[in-house]
């Protein structure tokens, strides 16, 4: 009997499927190019107007029209150095405790309360930290530097509660889970033979922790606070409402100051022409730094967990680390 | 050589220091969440859900408007980022090695590291700053793009571990890539994509700096997308900010209705995960 149809070739059958999906990929690369060249001709203005001096000067006056940049890049960097100086060894002693001290039943359930944090909103970071932490800050720890460290210039002025050093608390807090969630997959994925192969040799526990476990995994823990050094850049909201929102550069670290995400926050609604751009040439600041720590970061992690020889990560095949950490949208 | 027991005192103490830091960090968790149950309960009630905002000092008022523009700006954002997300996703499980795929993944890594702020910054300049004005479409556009990627994140990894026999399987019965897809891959998956769904839409839910430069906020109810709208991680902003002892109430119950919901969201996934991994 002679074939009188051919059967429909599979192929034939994809119809245009395949380009939607192809699509949807290619239009994520337009969205993240045209976010960074939409805010980069939205600051243009103001390059033009201000160049180089805008990251020179101090001076932030909408009324004459004036834009520098120091105060708030000076906020940014120290709320969020003193976070990850706070933070830094929180997170990593948590991470120690939950992959090699915790018991395994607790292990699990552990770093999933650390995850939880992690959800909570930065409005609602941003509220406790004006109505409960920055009164308890003020006659607490606060009043306690003002009155045995006033002498220091570190120290000095009254403690009003809100300030630098608030904020510092507040971005630390957010930044922990993070920290945290990123040091103990780098340490998970220190290969078991190593730990055995230290308790073997007589070690204690803590000397293999100490000795091969933290070395093994010290280039993706840098990772990790980079990670979290490049979150806390960009807080916005959390950080305006405890910070105090003075544009100056501040003279202590218990006086109010400013952020580059809170001077967008404060001044966006009611901004226009030179002003507009002048906060996004700010954010365009911004968007280079987090761009740039967070690079550095992914480098850093992916390179511990594909190069730890034998590490249960390359035995896997795939970055799950990283894919695991993105996909849980911290 | 320190002594046997030197060397176990300094193990056991600098250990004890690991569990004081985690103690630490589940202390911070439970002091956020215990103030803002004990101090957002005094003021959630019905008519707090569901009414709108009173004039400074009138007795009354609540977030139904703001439960409702969050509601339709989260809704209406996952409606365009999840089909986009997904189709991605499934791009990048099809073709995973080609030049697109690779481009694709680097832009999503760079997009999930870009704070949330600027994305507020680019569709108010894209789109508010051309219409004239705030309003909830554009607040939902940016919720959007602050989902696609972790969407697609998510997705991709939840296609990958759908296993290769099934797939060839497919294909042997004579069934079209597309078949294999639709049919096939994503229905085994599904579980895994609600997930990162789920836990996309809680980071979006909590999301105040894109919403505030987007859509500000409103006193009224939304009738339609081109109006501003209120939102409930702005009104908390606004009104913890203010200077009125029964607003910064409201700004708790407010935390406390956005903070139950994230959570419930947030453990609900974890649940699924754990379902999932028990019965691999």
């Amino acid at each position: 009997m002679p074939i009188t149809k051919q059967p429909t070739c599979p192929q034939n059958g994809e119809g245009v499927f395949p380009y939607l999906t192809a699509a949807a990929a290619a239009l994520i690369l337009l969205l993240t190019g045209s976010i960074l060249l939409v805010v980069l001709w939205g600051a243009w203005p103001a390059w033009q107007a201000f160049g180089p001096a805008f990251l020179t000067t101090s001076i932030w006056d909408p009324v004459q029209n004036l834009y520098g940049s120091t105060p708030a890049v000076f906020g940014t960097l120290i709320t969020s150095l003193l976070a990850l100086a706070l933070a830094g060894p929180l997170g990593i002693g948590t991470a120690i405790f939950l992959s090699e001290l915790a018991p395994p039943w607790l292990k699990k359930p552990a770093s999933f309360t650390v995850e939880l944090l992690a959800a909570v909103p930065s409005v609602v970071f941003g509220l406790w930290g004006l109505f409960v932490l920055a009164p308890w800050f003020r006659v607490g720890p606060g009043q306690f530097l003002e009155n045995n460290l006033g002498f220091l210039p570190l120290f000095q002025g009254p403690s009003l509660g809100i300030g630098v050093l608030t904020a510092s608390l507040v971005l630390a807090m957010m930044i922990l889970p993070t920290i945290t969630a990123i040091s103990r997959e780098v340490i998970r994925a220190v290969p078991q033979e190593l730990r055995e192969a230290m308790f073997a040799l007589g070690s204690t526990r803590w000397e293999m922790i100490a000795k091969v476990v933290l070395p093994t995994s010290k280039v993706g823990i840098t990772g990790a606070l980079l990670l979290g050094l490049g979150r806390s850049f960009g807080e916005a909201i959390a950080v305006t409402m405890v910070i105090g929102n003075a544009n100056i550069i501040p003279s202590s670290l218990l006086a109010p100051a400013q952020t580059i995400a809170s001077l967008i926050v404060n001044e966006f609604p009611e901004a226009f022409d030179l002003q507009l751009s002048a906060l996004l040439l700010l954010g365009l600041l911004l968007f280079i730094i987090t761009l740039a720590v967070n690079m550095m970061a992914i480098w850093l992690v992916h390179r511990t967990t594909m190069e730890i020889p034998n590490s249960r990560e390359k035995r896997h095949g795939k970055k799950r680390t990283l894919r695991r950490f993105f996909s849980n949208g911290q | 050589m320190a002594s046997k027991k030197l060397r176990k005192t300094t193990g056991y103490l600098l250990e004890f220091a690991c569990l004081l830091a985690a103690l630490l960090v589940m202390l911070a968790l439970c002091l956020i969440l215990y103030y803002i149950f004990r101090r957002g309960i005094a003021a959630v009630n019905i008519p707090f859900l569901t009414s709108l905002p009173t004039p400074v000092g009138e007795p009354g008022g609540g977030i139904g408007n703001a439960l409702i523009g969050s509601a339709i700006m989260v809704g209406l954002g996952s409606l365009l980022a999840i089909p986009f997300g997904i189709s991605a996703a499934i791009y990048l499980d099809q073709n995973p090695k080609s030049k697109l795929a690779t481009a694709t993944r680097f832009a999503n890594r760079v997009l999930t590291g870009v704070p949330s702020l600027i994305i507020g910054l680019f569709v108010f300049t894209v789109l508010v700053l051309r219409t004239g004005n705030y309003s909830a479409l554009a607040g939902s556009i940016a919720l959007a793009v602050m989902m696609i990627p972790i969407i697609t994140l998510s997705a991709e990894e939840m296609l990958r571990l759908v296993p290769n026999s099934l797939r060839e399987a497919s294909l042997a019965l004579g069934a079209s890539k597309k078949q294999t897809v639709l049919m096939l891959i994503l229905p085994a998956a599904t579980g895994g994509l609600v997930v990162g769904i789920m836990l996309a839409v809680a980071l979006a839910a909590g999301q105040t700096a894109p919403v505030l430069l987007t859509a500000l906020t409103s006193r009224f109810w939304l009738e339609n997308l081109n109006q501003s709208s209120a939102s409930l991680p702005v009104l908390i902003y606004t009104y913890a900010s203010s200077p009125f002892p029964d607003w910064q109430e409201q700004a708790w119950g407010a935390a406390l209705v956005l903070v139950t919901t994230i959570l419930i969201l947030n453990v609900t996934a974890q649940l699924f995960i754990v379902a999932r991994n028990r019965r691999l």
